[in-house]
């Protein structure tokens, strides 16, 4: 039988490696949807690591925190997706160059 | 293999029967009943109010959007009752009027998308949107087909 | 597994005492929700009328309900709050200036014919949040009352939202606000990996018994970033002058103040629970670089609000400066540098607020010309407001300033203390240029004095009132400072894990 445990840092490194590509995206990225996936996908990459250590303390909170965070983005999600739409009627674009009318 | 195995799965036997029945004579009930007319638009292929024929990337109403992200926090908000169901009889009372509370602030929410005319769809929209501050044109409200938003045709974006 | 979670659970369901623990949360909650569903249901005229005061109601409620919840100091549902004196002050604080905020926006909202139900109730859901951070000692709590906060000011932000500008400074929040969040979040998981458990009194208890694991302190220099972003220090700081340019401007009041309050009373309880020469350094530079960045490029603004904005990039280093002198000296710095620096600011937005006019069109330092002529007691009261900024004697700015820095120089910072005495300097001179402006020059354009209106009037004498009374008096609020920083130091005891136990052990204190 092949053994079923998988250590912990296997999931972590998985939880860090999608936590960096979500920052990466963050950072590289210019549609503002694909910026805000990215942080979506971070989010998930934290998912990840809670369940991964709900499982090594044998703590149930850990995988209770998940759906908390779920709830939140999707929260956020909604919020999101609104300011994006408010952005695009007034600015006819979601490219982040080109919302530009503050300086930064 | 001893005969309490399988009646251990007794309770999904008889839930599929009930399901499957039900949604029997629900359908066969319409059809024996209904009143049937049939128009050219009723015939049409149902696409969630959409045109079903022409360009797929045509712009559609930000009421789709709004409705989509209705449904995704009602739904995500549900996911509190999973975990809740569970330890509900070692909860008792509290954990009852707690949940009825958790829903009583997730109604309010859901009366306040109704009274706002989130949840109006056709001419009858147009009137309360315009009273709730969603501009949204008449003509396009009636031809189904809308022009809010586009994320379709948006060049620049990477 | 789910044996671990449910007995602990079932021995202690929450007392009454639990409820009056969050009353304040449940009373602005509740007037949030009266004002959202009233919205749809009022015409937009009454609307604007009614709606207002009932947010007002529920902000003096919200206040009343934080004397009873003073009453019962403890834990409450789990350990997850703990209402001490330190929890209680920052309710005070916060809930005050969700009021002020609201009285300010009277006008605002009838200028900038902005309809008003989502906003006022917005303001109370973002109250709920700052002022449940400050109470909340479990990070997964504290991370769901930050995004409560957030996700309420992300939408007030962009609430001109047919204004390109508000729209955008909204849109710039919410991406880099979420990102903030997002490694908030990081930390909190990385920290319930090192320790087993996110309630901050477990955390200490487990940091303590042995040497500190790696994990946790990359997990605090994450929430440390988070928690950077909330309070706009550098280098975390790009987003703020943007979003403050293109928010509404008592939102930008609010913004500035109340989830900054609350995100330093989070960090205060983060800095407890780690050896704090872990993050020093982090702590040092970043207060040097706030202060340095902040002050600098105040200098070249011409945009009043954008001009705060760094003004309070600038503050928020002055206030690192406390963190930076250990916790025991430092707190109570911090909490009278925060009550001081939300009297000054909220009302020198309260007059940007008023000045702005419709579609916010003055907000140039140049329209500030001549405004000592032209409405005399209004640039009186801006003048007392950024003299309190600079930190003038006989205003609450100059006890907070002192404050800060006599703690930093009893922890022996020396340098750090050279960078914020000369940054003060340097920062004495963009506020001292608009009161030039508003007293030495005469108008050039053609600008509408509109009177004062009695809401806006209120709640500028409350903030000057406050000014001048922690300038004045400052010993009652220090001393209670002083004794809630006190009450913070963890608790050793071992009935900790037992959230039974801790019922009785903390009632009694």
């Amino acid at each position: 039988m092949v053994p079923s445990y998988v250590p912990l840092s296997y999931y972590l490194l998985l939880s860090g490696f999608l936590f960096a590509c979500g920052v990466v995206g963050f950072l590289i990225k210019r549609n503002i949807i694909t910026i805000f996936m990215s942080i979506e996908l971070m989010l998930n990459g934290v998912n990840l690591s809670f369940v991964a250590f709900a499982a090594h303390w044998h703590a149930l909170a850990g995988q209770v925190f998940v759906f908390f965070v779920m709830v939140v983005a999707a929260a956020e999600a909604a919020v999101g997706l609104a300011i994006i739409i408010a952005v695009y009627r007034t600015r006819e674009t979601l490219n982040v160059d080109q919302v530009n009318l503050l300086k930064l | 293999m001893p005969d309490n195995y399988f009646a251990g799965y007794l309770p999904i036997l008889i839930h599929i029967v009930l399901v499957g029945g039900l949604a029997t004579v629900i359908i066969s009930l319409s059809w024996l009943i209904g009143e049937r007319k049939p128009t050219r638009a009723k015939m049409a292929p149902y696409e969630s109010g959409m045109a079903p024929v022409g360009d797929a990337r045509g712009r559609f109403s930000v009421q789709f959007y709004l409705v989509a992200m209705l449904f995704i926090l009602f739904d995500v908000e549900a996911v509190f009752l999973y975990p809740w169901a569970v330890i509900l009889r070692d909860l008792g009372h509290f954990g009852l009027w707690e949940m009825l509370v958790y829903i009583a602030i997730v109604l309010v929410g859901f009366f306040y998308v109704w009274k706002k005319g989130v949840l109006e769809w056709g001419p009858a929209a147009v009137r309360s949107q315009a009273a709730s501050g969603l501009r949204i044109n008449l003509r396009d409200v009636q031809s189904g087909v809308q022009v809010d938003v586009r994320f379709n045709d948006q060049r620049g974006g990477s | 597994m789910s044996v671990a979670f449910l007995p602990g659970v079932l021995q202690t369901l929450p007392q009454n005492a639990d409820y009056v623990r969050i009353l304040p949360e449940i009373v602005l909650s509740v007037f949030g929700m009266i004002v959202m569903v009233l919205e749809p249901l009022l015409d937009e005229k009454t609307g604007q009328k009614i709606l207002g005061l009932i947010a007002l109601a529920g902000a003096l409620a919200g206040l009343a309900a934080t004397w009873f919840m003073a009453q019962v100091p403890g834990v409450a549902f789990w350990n997850m709050i703990r209402v001490d004196g330190f929890s209680v002050f920052f309710h005070v604080l916060v809930i005050a200036i969700a009021a002020v905020v609201i009285l300010s926006s009277y006008e605002y909202m009838a200028v900038q014919r902005i309809r008003a139900g989502e906003y006022y109730a917005l303001i109370l859901f973002g109250t709920v949040g700052v002022a449940l951070m400050s109470s909340a000692v479990e990070l997964v709590l504290i991370f769901i009352a930050l995004e409560i906060s957030s996700i309420s000011s992300y939408v007030l932000a962009g609430f001109r939202r047919h204004e390109a500008a508000s729209a955008e400074s909204s849109l710039k929040y919410f991406l880099l606000g979420s990102f903030a969040t997002a490694f908030f979040l990081y930390g909190v998981a990385l920290m319930f990996g090192a320790t087993g458990s996110t309630n901050i009194d477990l955390i200490a208890q487990a940091l303590r018994a042995g040497p500190i694991p790696l994990l946790a302190f990359v997990a605090v220099a994450l929430m440390f970033v988070g928690l950077g972003f909330k309070v706009a220090a550098a280098p975390f700081h790009i987003w703020t002058p943007d979003v403050y340019e293109g928010a509404p401007a008592p939102i930008v009041g609010f913004m500035s103040t109340a989830p900054k309050a609350a995100a330093f009373a989070v960090l205060l309880r983060v800095v407890f629970v780690i050896n704090v020469h872990a993050i020093f350094w982090v702590i040092w530079i970043a207060a040097a670089l706030s202060m340095t960045l902040g002050n600098v490029s105040a200098f070249v603004q011409d945009n009043v609000k954008r001009l705060l904005a760094y003004s309070s990039i600038a503050h928020a280093g002055y206030v690192l400066v406390a963190f930076a002198a250990a916790p025991q000296l430092g707190t109570s710095a911090v909490m009278f540098y925060t009550a001081a620096y939300a009297a000054m600011n909220l009302g020198a937005f309260a007059v940007v607020t008023h000045f702005a006019n419709a579609g916010e069109r003055y907000v140039t330092l140049e329209d500030y010309e001549g405004l000592g002529r032209s409405s005399p007691l209004l640039a009186a009261t801006l003048t007392i407001f950024l003299l309190s900024l600079i930190g003038i004697p006989m205003t609450g700015g100059f006890f907070a300033k002192f404050y800060v820095f006599s703690a930093a120089v009893k922890a022996n910072l020396i340098w750090l203390t050279i960078i914020g005495v000369l940054n003060s300097g340097v920062g004495a001179y963009y506020y001292l240029r608009i009161i030039v402006m508003m007293y030495m020059r005469e108008s050039r354009k053609e600008i509408p004095v509109t009177p004062t209106p009695l809401a806006l009037r209120v709640a500028l004498a409350v903030c000057l009132v406050a000014t001048l009374y922690l300038g004045l008096f400052p010993g009652r609020v220090l001393q209670y400072a002083q004794d809630s920083a006190q009450q913070l130091v963890p608790q050793t005891s071992p009935g900790v894990t037992s959230s039974a136990k801790v019922h009785t052990a903390t009632e009694t204190f």
